[in-house]
């Protein structure tokens, strides 16, 4: 089985690989590739000033750009800013994603109305997140805005309190923000994938009498790993690179609290001085913690089950031209 | 002993097996009232007037103020139509170049043998993770030096690599598309680009309502780069219209805003009930049972 398909793979055409490559690799040299390298450079050049084209290297210490934002106080605040939002937004988010997935795919204990209920936790996903950001600024406006008028009514509060102006609690709904806005996205990444698994598999669990939970966390989880690392990395990469909600939300305030790498940039390149070469080492520097993030993720998912994963794919493999034979004779 | 009962079979329905299903629901519906209370505190208040909203922000009762917000809102400098339009423009633009060409790339990789196969996937892992916003500097000086920005077009073309969605297309072709019937069709005389047209393309069409779905949607809430390419009003898109909306000239109005919010939510709602369904029935078909 695996010499015949091997045989019909190399009867191929090498030539259509690259051909079909052809638009892909073309706007990616010029819209990708070219405009990063461009950064890159900037980074160590003396470009500032609005629409400057005229900039020239840094003559003696070339990395002058990159010292500077190193040592910026708001630089360090907004990195580490992103860090605990992210955090704080992908625990309960990733853990609601599976609660409901194991929920929505136990196969004993069916939930009624699925359909709905994925509909509803998707939608927030769907709105807009500048939409969402100046909503939730709405929401929580101070002193009569619908939260404080909630609390109010429910007594859980005698008087109004200020949410702009509390460092935490800025934080902490920045952060519900993004859990509220994707929790729904990755629920239904990870169904997909639970859907995807081979039912033989579950079947044989069935036969060999394992329960729910057994399935859940040694057939399902193990199976899914693939779609969780995408998830993580996604995650991660969007985490580290929030902008829209922290931006409109409250403008990074109060006191910085709110602020992520990317409105610091934003705010280095694209207002007051138009410093386009720190922004650009500000990029670049991010760019490397987002690359060593990825990278060690990659390396600790991959590694341990390297011999598993090879063994699964195999298994899809054998699924799929089975699911396939049965697609053509039909 | 929960976890007994949470596997019993259906014939044996014990009282923890309804305390369970009963937890279940409320959970679900209080996450359900999670996501949709704020657009219905939203949309209410639209048609309330700014005293009411300031003595009670919260209400169930509709208003009678819509018009008077409307006149306040409409009185502004801020061009619904106009940014929906673009956004359309664009979102669909970027849509149909990102999953057309993603697809064909991952064609490319899963179906053929080519020297530098290998490599050319390992670069699309490396570039999965270069942020927009390490480009964005670049990219703003170079769309800018070639006179890009203020054109929509910037905003479609990029979206022909779309690194993401190649890497999402392989893994899935590399399980579901059987080799064989490429070779069949190969043997009755197809060409190549036929064979990616016809055969590939409407067998990988689950996989690419997802993917179409989700290019959509983040090229409709896409802020960033429409901020910083984007400085003609006529060319703003719906996000950075909407960021207007926390400005000063709106500070105190708030049925205004939720107006406007709701304005540029609601053809979201409606494309999302159309939607929906393709959301629903492509994540179901990942997994055909026969």
């Amino acid at each position: 089985m695996k010499s015949a398909q091997s045989r019909i793979k190399s009867i191929s055409n090498a030539k259509y690989g690259y051909l079909f490559i052809i638009p892909f690799v073309v706007v990616y040299l010029i819209f990708h590739l070219y405009p990063t390298i461009y950064t890159m450079v900037l980074g160590f050049t003396d470009c500032k000033g609005l629409n400057n084209t005229n900039w020239h290297l840094l003559k003696g210490n070339i990395f002058t750009n990159f010292q500077q934002i190193l040592q910026n106080k708001s630089f360090q605040t907004s990195v580490k800013n992103t860090i605990v939002i992210w955090i704080m937004n992908f625990i309960p988010q990733i853990s609601l994603a599976m609660l409901l997935t194991a929920w929505f795919t136990a196969r004993r204990i069916t939930v009624k109305g699925q359909g709905i209920f994925k509909v509803i936790f998707y939608m927030p996903n769907i709105i807009t997140a500048a939409t969402i950001a100046i909503l939730f600024h709405a929401l929580f406006s101070y002193p009569t805005g619908p939260v404080n008028d909630l609390l109010q009514r429910l007594n859980l509060r005698d008087g109004s309190y200020n949410f702009f102006i509390s460092k935490p609690a800025s934080k902490l709904i920045v952060a519900f923000i993004q859990f509220w806005t994707w929790y729904g996205y990755t629920m239904i990444i990870l169904i997909s994938g639970v859907l995807g698994i081979s039912p033989d598999i579950y079947e044989a669990a069935d036969i060999d009498g394992a329960n729910g939970v057994q399935i859940f966390f040694k057939i399902t989880i193990p199976n899914l790993k693939t779609i969780l690392l995408y998830t993580l990395v996604t995650s991660l990469i969007g985490g580290l690179n929030m902008f829209d909600i922290p931006k409109l939300y409250l403008n990074g305030g109060p006191d910085n609290s709110t602020k992520t790498a990317s409105v610091f940039i934003y705010e280095q390149a694209f207002s007051g001085k138009y410093l386009y070469n720190r922004a650009s080492a500000a990029s670049m520097l991010m760019f490397i913690v987002i690359a060593i993030c990825s990278a060690i993720l990659f390396y600790l998912m991959r590694d341990k089950d390297a011999a598993a994963l090879a063994k699964l794919k195999k298994q899809e493999r054998k699924a799929a031209a089975k699911r396939a034979s049965t697609q053509t004779w039909r | 002993m929960s976890k007994t009962s949470y596997d019993e079979p259906k014939s044996a329905k014990g009282p923890a097996y309804y305390g369970y299903k009963a937890f279940q629901y409320i959970f679900l519906i209080f996450l359900a009232i999670m996501s949709l209370l704020p657009f219905v505190i939203m949309i209410i208040n639209a048609t309330r007037s700014r005293s009411q909203i300031e003595s009670h922000a919260i209400s169930l009762i509709p208003g009678k103020n819509l018009l008077v917000n409307w006149k306040v809102f409409n009185g502004k400098s801020f061009n619904v139509t106009t940014g929906f339009l673009n956004s359309v423009i664009v979102s669909t633009g970027a849509t149909f170049c990102s999953v057309y060409f993603s697809t064909m790339t991952a064609f490319a990789i899963v179906a053929y043998d080519w020297k530098f196969k290998k490599p050319f996937f390992t670069f699309i892992m490396c570039v999965l993770m270069i942020p927009p916003q390490v480009t964005s500097i670049g990219m703003y000086q170079f769309m800018y030096s070639i006179g890009m920005t203020n054109k929509l077009l910037a905003l479609i073309i990029p979206a022909v690599a779309a690194p993401a969605t190649v890497f999402f297309m392989r893994q899935y072709m590399a399980g579901a598309l059987p080799m064989e019937i490429l070779q069949s069709a190969r043997i009755d005389g197809a060409g190549e680009f036929r064979i990616y047209n016809q055969i590939a393309l409407p067998m990988m069409k689950p996989a690419m309502a997802t993917q179409a779905i989700f290019a959509f949607v983040s090229s409709w809430n896409n802020l960033f780069l429409p901020l910083i390419l984007l400085t003609d009003k006529k060319k703003f898109t719906m996000p950075i219209m909407v960021s207007q909306l926390n400005g000063d000239i709106y500070k105190t109005e708030y049925g205004a805003v939720y107006l406007g919010l709701t304005l540029t939510v609601l053809p979201l709602f409606v494309i999302y009930f159309l939607l929906s369904k393709y959301i629903i029935a492509g994540v179901a078909l990942g997994g055909v049972k026969e």
